[in-house]
């Protein structure tokens, strides 16, 4: 059971992580290349006051806020680089992260953290927690892309000039993208330190912004559920196949060059296609 | 200067605006007023720097001198979206519709400033019935009403530039700036299309046109303002215009 509840866990963070992901490049077109880094200011950050006693609960918000404020920094880039250009800054600051924490003694260094205390519940109740989590923000992903804020994000992702044209400050909702992106994230990440109970610097290196992308293209860019599923299932393979996890980045790239050469859209395209045909069929 | 205009009340004034591009001087030391309720009709030759004015106009090419108002309100400071929220609609030479929304969103898009000019306001609504409303009648002004549920993709240029039309109206624009409108369009399109600026004209919008069909431009526009090699020749009634030398010799080729 035990066993059970560790990858039920993975999977609750893993969608949650994939799905603020999918707030950014999924709903808003802005690509990232760099996301782990938020995961990682959030796990660490929790981290460091769960190891001062703070109670778990309490640094969730500040998780979120320390992410969330280093989103809005990087959302600020993202209003003056486009597309691959975009790609490559956010990929610079997933290095920059790495390279500074790596020579933080006070982050534990090379070495990481260890000894993360264990988030004042039951490893159920925390299981409960996080499927929780996930599924509020799935839910208000869902609510967002029905409102007037998902509305102009359909339309910067489409064309942000456009969006411009008809009056609408693109900036600012980008940078709002960015924000609530990257500030989920950040507690994302917090549920990871308090699940693994140890990080380092790898834990949020450049293969964890590929595993999450490869989340994003797989499930199909802006589809709440395909996202939710493929995080789901993306997560727990390295886990099942030795071979998937010792080979990860490897994996994760060829799934990401096999979905964008042969479906663009994703699982959720796959399956509307597959719904599109039989509704013809009928 | 003789104008037909129905009021005075200037909604655009362009004044000793100078553009230059390292040494070229794109357009010289143009001055233009539109009133309310005009329609005017902006021409020139290939090259004569029709588009950088549309640009200084719109803010995306800075002048180097001279400036910009609208309603009597300097826009130096005012970025694209800005002077959009302030009264100004572009319909773009080169459509953009917005792929992945059908042509009646794209419209709702427009219809919804009052919900999209707060990006924390923007989540709480939900509803776009009354802007899709708004979008439809606009859609059936433009004659698009039958195309409504349509991706633009699956629809002609023709159709594509009226949604260009449908969309910067749906701004409510105190001026609609439309951009080579006829271009591309064949000559009982063309001719369609100018029928609806015109009725759009008398429905009250001030119009600055910018365009390279002569023939439409002659038909529709009772006010002219003609540029060459950036530089103004004429702007007045369109038959004085038309009847001054420079102007002919620059459609013509030939020497004033």
């Amino acid at each position: 059971m035990a066993y059970e509840i560790t990858l039920l866990t993975t999977m609750a963070i893993s969608i949650l992580f994939a799905l603020s992901l999918n707030f950014i490049s999924g709903f808003c077109g802005q690509i990232s290349l760099g996301h782990a880094a938020f995961l990682g200011t959030g796990a660490y950050a929790s981290a460091m006051l769960t190891k001062s006693s703070i109670p778990f609960l309490l640094t969730l918000p500040v998780a979120a806020i320390i992410a969330g404020f280093f989103g809005f920094l990087i959302g600020l880039a993202s209003l003056r680089v486009r597309h691959d250009f975009l790609a490559i800054t956010t990929m610079g600051v997933g290095f920059l992260f790495v390279g500074i924490v790596r020579k933080q003694d006070f982050l534990g260094g090379e070495l990481g953290m260890a000894g993360i205390p264990s988030p004042d519940m039951s490893r159920e109740s925390f299981m409960v927690f996080c499927i929780i989590l996930a599924v509020i923000f799935a839910v208000f992903s869902l609510y967002i892309r029905r409102s007037w804020m998902g509305f102009v994000f359909e339309s910067i992702a489409d064309n942000e000039d456009v969006t411009r044209i008809l009056g609408i400050d693109a900036s600012r909702f980008k940078l709002a993208a960015f924000v609530i992106g990257t500030a989920v994230a950040g507690i994302a990440g917090a549920l990871y330190a308090h699940h693994f109970r140890y990080i380092g610097p790898d834990s949020f290196g450049f293969v964890q912004s590929v595993s999450v992308l490869a989340m994003v293209i797989v499930g199909g860019v802006g589809s709440v559920w395909g996202v939710a599923f493929a995080a789901a299932v993306l997560s727990i393979l390295p886990l099942l196949v030795q071979f998937i996890d010792d080979y990860k980045l490897l994996f994760y790239s060829a799934l990401l060059f096999a979905m964008m050469r042969f479906a663009p859209d994703g699982v959720a395209g796959i399956v509307q296609r597959i719904f599109g045909f039989a509704r013809r069929g009928s | 200067m003789m104008t037909s205009a129905p009021s005075h009340t200037p909604v655009l004034q362009v004044e000793n605006v100078t553009v230059r591009f390292g040494g070229v001087i794109a357009v010289q030391n143009v001055s233009l007023t539109i009133n309310q309720g005009e329609l005017v009709g902006f021409i020139g030759p290939n090259g004569a720097g029709k588009t950088t004015l549309m640009r200084v106009i719109t803010g995306i090419v800075k002048p180097q001198e001279g400036r910009v108002l609208l309603e009597g309100r300097d826009l130096a400071k005012d970025t694209i979206n800005e002077r959009v929220r302030g009264g100004m609609a572009l319909a773009q030479q080169i459509v953009q519709p917005l792929h992945e929304l059908s042509m009646l969103d794209n419209v709702a898009l427009a219809c919804g400033g009052a919900k999209t000019a707060s990006v924390i306001n923007s989540m709480f609504y939900t509803n776009r019935e009354q802007e899709r409303d708004r979008a439809r009648s606009l859609l059936e002004r433009v004659g698009l009403g039958e195309v409504t549920n349509a991706l633009p993709a699956t629809l002609p240029l023709g159709y594509l530039k009226r949604l260009e039309v449908a969309r910067a109206m749906a701004l409510e624009p105190k001026l609609l700036l439309l951009d080579e409108p006829l271009a591309g369009l064949n000559q009982a399109e063309a001719k369609d299309l100018a029928d609806l600026i015109l009725t759009l004209n008398k429905g009250g919008q001030t119009i600055l046109l910018i365009e390279h069909n002569l023939r439409e431009v002659l038909r529709i526009c009772p006010i002219l303002y003609v540029q060459d090699n950036g530089v103004p020749l004429a702007f007045g009634a369109a038959d004085m215009v038309m009847k001054n030398p420079e102007v002919r010799s620059a459609y013509l080729g030939g020497h004033a």
